[in-house]
């Protein structure tokens, strides 16, 4: 907690503890997209569809949510913007917002201690003073007061582009800032769900579960050591992959000409945990190496410095895909035998003047089959 | 209720108030808006832009592969980022000497054409037009909404909505079925844009050279579905727009000057024609005429030029009232064009950013990250502070007026523009006309937003066609292999969703010495230049009449928030180069009361 600004009517009391599945039946979704970001993850949202979409949630159309969810989203905000818009997150602050909140965070966090009094990011004015508030002064008085904090997009989970090598903000992560042990005011980790955007029903699907949590029907989100929800993150892109069965055939793109494995043109997928090729991008449509788009691992802590240049093969890709040329040449072959074999109907498909199906009614009864 | 801060009567002026908007909503990106408003008088007097967020991407981008630069920037924007790929793949085509396929062009015009029908009608829909829906009237011009419930809808009988208080009901935000309708419109146009380039908002499938989109008979057979689909609704979403508009003309008379300015816009063409565009600088003036929304400059309703050639040599980059050091005495990276024309210093090719954080100053000081590109013309060498009129008005305007495109379903009158769309589910065989407007203005921008959405989609069908066409002739390579040379320049023209975008590129040791994508908000939302002449957000409210019924006590600002918006701002692009730290004591108060919205 760093300095309360004067407009702070009191010292807050806050914050208030609450159980990991209370039972809420109202709760407001405080998302911020003020961090370093382009806001590509609220446009997201816009998006999801077979997971809850953004407006069934808010008309508390998504079974077993709190009875009342009030969402603040700049991109969707109906207000007209400024003080209007920020009411609900001062009175967060202030521990008076009527009901407990959920803390999103998009956006990469900026290192606020290597440059002077000045700031990077700010969302809105002190009423009082007129300053810039930065984006870490929000979150450090917001995230312990919030029963969950949810970090959308890899720029808020691990810092994404902005935190590219030769970047001047020093930029990172919600846990690099909040630290990876951080508690939620309901005793929760942050919740990461990473992609660059997010995957419109991987964000949805999670604050549903979340809402669902708060309601008290849904146990605590299970998360991997990098704080992703396991059921999204556990599996590679690789192993959901339309395109994986010409790995396994030693069948590789040369260019971005061919339908085929594009391992050794740039896709990382192998190595990647992120579930696009499973659930494609829109409602099923898209996604990245199953349409022909090279995996750059953006969902990734390590995105985008270990993967660049991004068109180039990965390391390890080339020993990998030699290793597997000859066994795949060799089934490939096979297959193709077999396949040329199924291509042809059976023989006794004609319109001679005779069966030749072995068409016999009374089988088994002679003892010719035994 | 906030307090506000009285000013001085200066002069004859009394109750002047100092009013904010910081964030601006229903935007992408962080705007704060900054007005002096005469209450007495009913009109803004003065109005500064500014922006708080600073990222850098010019700057980390140096020294990285040039290869990487398309999916680099798209992260520059979240809600057309795929135009900032797309103007990337285009500038750096160049840049290697390589062309792309037929069939790839169609690909990248497809995708493209889904965004626009994406971007506009979620911004247009889900976002302006809560500026206009019923509660939002009720709450700002109780009298207007009483006369709306009065007033029928001139095209009520085609779109189902009898009075023009009903279509602002279906506008209300969550609860009305335009806006919801919107919402699931916005899905299929992203399902269509993932069927071209795999994701959005940042593609996948996009690369230099071409795509790796496979063009099967079923990707297009999806497209073709989803667009027919969403016809009855573009169709009627154009009437219904023309509906409210011209109401609001007839219900507050003077409602033409909120956002009015002079008519000064750009356009720098959208959707290449495979057989011209062969990628060179040389070639750029005819291929670029053969694009299938043409690029062009609009000044007082006549249209300077349409070269890209021009085009590309009248820009500058003024420091304006920005936070940086001047680059004047450092390295010219493009001293002359490949057609030998001399490039100037203030010439996007040859900036270097060299931020200087510092405190904010309204008050005749320094105030935003965003710099100051201007226009100089060919003929009159006049400098402009030129605008994208939200990007629509200036693409309409230009392609109207230069008379060069003619696909059949979208054909430019040399006056006008026509939109032929096809008989769909729910309504026959339409024709949209648009003609240049009287005025650059805060309705006609938005106005124009359907318009181009009806034109993006004629268009989709006859890049549908010509797309299938090289499919079932066989032709369907969609790459084009190449290698990074090591010296080069390109330039890549496009229009991003809401208006002009320009990659700048400059590479050497086959790395980024240089990479500078000038966006549509750095025009529009671009504060005072170095002769002080103010942006166009500034001067399109400063001497903005008010028309609120609201009082100095419970004012909302509506008039000035549609005239802000109808410019369709997003922030990310317009500081997406800077990076530094400002510092602010300036005192100016939000307006801070109205619904607290769930």
């Amino acid at each position: 907690m760093t300095d309360a600004r004067p407009f702070l009517k009191k010292e807050p009391t806050g914050p208030f503890k609450y159980s990991a599945s209370p039972g809420f039946d109202e709760i407001h979704i405080l998302w911020i997209s003020e961090g370093m970001s382009c806001d590509g993850d609220s446009v997201s949202v816009t998006n999801g569809s077979s997971s809850g979409s953004i407006e069934d949630v808010v008309l508390g159309l998504v079974p077993q949510t709190p009875e009342r969810v009030h969402l603040h989203n700049k991109v969707l905000s109906p207000t007209l913007g400024g003080g209007e818009f920020l009411r609900p997150y001062f009175q967060a602050v202030n521990d008076e917002l009527d009901a407990p909140f959920i803390l999103v965070i998009e956006g990469s966090i900026p290192n606020e201690k290597i440059n002077g009094d000045g700031y990077w990011s700010s969302m809105g004015n002190d009423p009082v003073t007129g300053e810039p508030l930065p984006i870490n002064w929000w979150i450090d008085h917001l995230a312990p007061r919030a029963w969950a904090v949810v970090a959308a997009g890899t720029c808020a989970t691990y810092g994404g582009i902005h935190a590219m090598a030769g970047n001047p903000t020093g930029c990172m992560g919600l846990a690099d800032y909040l630290g990876w042990d951080f508690r939620s005011a309901g005793g929760l980790p942050i919740v990461n769900v990473p992609g660059c955007p997010v995957q419109p029903d991987n964000m949805m699907e999670t604050l549903v579960w979340a809402l669902q949590q708060a309601a008290g029907n849904a146990p605590v989100i299970p998360l991997d050591e990098a704080l992703r929800p396991t059921w999204l993150f556990g599996k590679t892109v690789h192993e959901g992959c339309n395109r994986a069965g010409y790995y396994e055939q030693g069948d590789f793109a040369m260019d971005y000409n061919s339908p085929k494995c594009q391992v050794r043109i740039g896709c990382w997928g192998p190595v990647v945990n992120c579930n696009v090729t499973k659930r494609g991008w829109q409602d099923g449509t898209g996604g990245c190496p199953n349409v022909g788009g090279i995996c750059i691992a953006c969902t990734m802590p390590g995105f985008p410095d270990k993967v660049m240049p991004f068109m180039d093969e990965p390391s390890g890709g080339s020993l990998s895909s030699k290793m597997i040329t000859p066994y795949g040449r060799f089934i490939r072959r096979a297959r193709s035998i077999t396949n040329h074999s199924l291509n042809r109907e059976p023989k006794w498909h004609h319109n001679r003047p005779v069966l030749t199906t072995g068409y016999d009614p009374r089988w088994g009864q002679r003892g010719q089959n035994k | 209720m906030a307090t506000v801060e009285r000013i001085e009567p200066k002069g004859e002026r009394g109750n002047i108030v100092a009013r904010s908007w910081d964030p601006v909503t229903r935007i992408v990106g962080n705007l704060g808006i900054y007005t002096k408003i005469d209450f007495d008088a009913r009109e803004v007097v003065e109005c500064k832009s500014t922006s708080s967020i600073f990222r850098g991407y010019s700057v980390f981008m140096k020294g990285k592969d040039p290869r990487d630069a398309g999916f680099i920037t798209s992260r520059i924007c979240g809600i057309c980022g795929d135009n900032h790929t797309t103007c990337s793949v285009y500038a750096q085509n160049m840049a290697y000497g390589i062309d792309m396929t037929h069939v790839a062009e169609w690909i990248f015009n497809l995708g493209e054409a889904a965004e626009y029908m994406f971007d506009h009608t979620i911004f247009q829909d889900n976002m302006v037009f809560v500026d206009f829906c019923e509660q939002m009237v009720k709450e700002t011009n109780p009298s207007v909404l009483e006369r709306a419930n009065d007033t029928e809808a001139p095209h009520g009988d085609q779109h189902g909505y009898r009075t023009i208080g009903d279509i602002m009901r279906a506008f209300n935000p969550f609860t009305g079925d335009m806006y919801l309708a919107a919402l699931e419109i916005s899905r299929t146009t992203r399902e269509m844009f993932c069927l071209m380039e795999g994701r959005h908002v940042h593609p996948s499938t996009l690369y230099p050279g071409g795509t790796g989109t496979m063009p099967t008979s079923q990707v297009f057979t999806d497209y073709t579905a989803r667009l027919m689909g969403i016809l009855d609704f573009i169709k009627k979403g154009v009437m219904m727009n023309d509906d409210v508009f011209d109401f609001f003309y007839e219900a507050l008379p003077g409602y033409e000057q909120v956002g009015l300015r002079r008519t000064q816009l750009g356009c720098w063409g959208a959707f290449q024609d495979p057989d011209a565009c062969n990628y060179r600088y040389e070639d750029m003036e005819s291929w670029g005429n053969k694009m299938f929304t043409t690029p062009g400059i609009v000044v007082d309703d006549k249209l300077v030029t349409t070269s890209l050639v021009d085009i590309n040599l009248g820009m500058r980059v003024m420091l304006g009232s920005s936070y940086y050091e001047d680059w004047q005495n450092e390295e010219t990276f493009v001293s002359r064009d490949p057609l030998g024309n001399p490039v100037d210093q203030r010439h996007p090719w040859n900036v270097t950013t060299l931020p200087k954080p510092q405190k904010r100053n309204l008050e005749g000081g320094n105030y935003s990250w965003v710099m100051s590109p201007r226009f100089i013309t060919p003929d009159t060498q006049e400098k402009l502070a030129l605008e994208t009129g939200g990007g629509p008005l200036a693409r309409l305007w230009t392609t109207a007026l230069a008379g060069r495109v003619d696909t059949g379903y979208v054909r430019s009158t040399g006056h006008s523009v026509e939109i032929n769309l096809p008989r769909s589910k729910g309504m026959p065989e339409t024709t949209f006309e648009w003609r240049p407007p009287q005025w650059t203005n805060a309705l006609e921008r938005n106005r124009a937003r359907p318009y181009y959405v009806a034109y993006a989609a004629a268009q989709a069908f006859y890049f549908l066609e010509q797309a299938l066409n090289e499919v079932r002739q066989g032709h369907v390579r969609t790459f084009n292999n190449f290698d990074v040379p090591d010296e080069a320049i390109g330039c890549g023209f496009h229009e991003a969703v809401r208006g002009v975008l320009s990659h700048h590129l400059v590479i050497r040791d086959r790395k980024i010495a240089n990479y500078q994508p000038w966006p549509p908000t750095c025009w529009n939302a671009s504060p005072r230049d170095s002769d002080g002449m103010p942006g166009p957000y500034e001067d399109a409210i400063e001497g903005m009449p008010i028309f609120e019924e609201n009082g100095p006590d419970d004012f909302r600002g509506v008039d000035i928030m549609r005239a802000v918006r109808s410019f369709d701002p997003c922030l990310p692009c317009g500081v997406h180069m800077y990076l530094g730290k400002g510092r602010t004591l300036e005192r100016v108060h939000s307006p801070m009361f109205g619904n607290q919205h769930g």
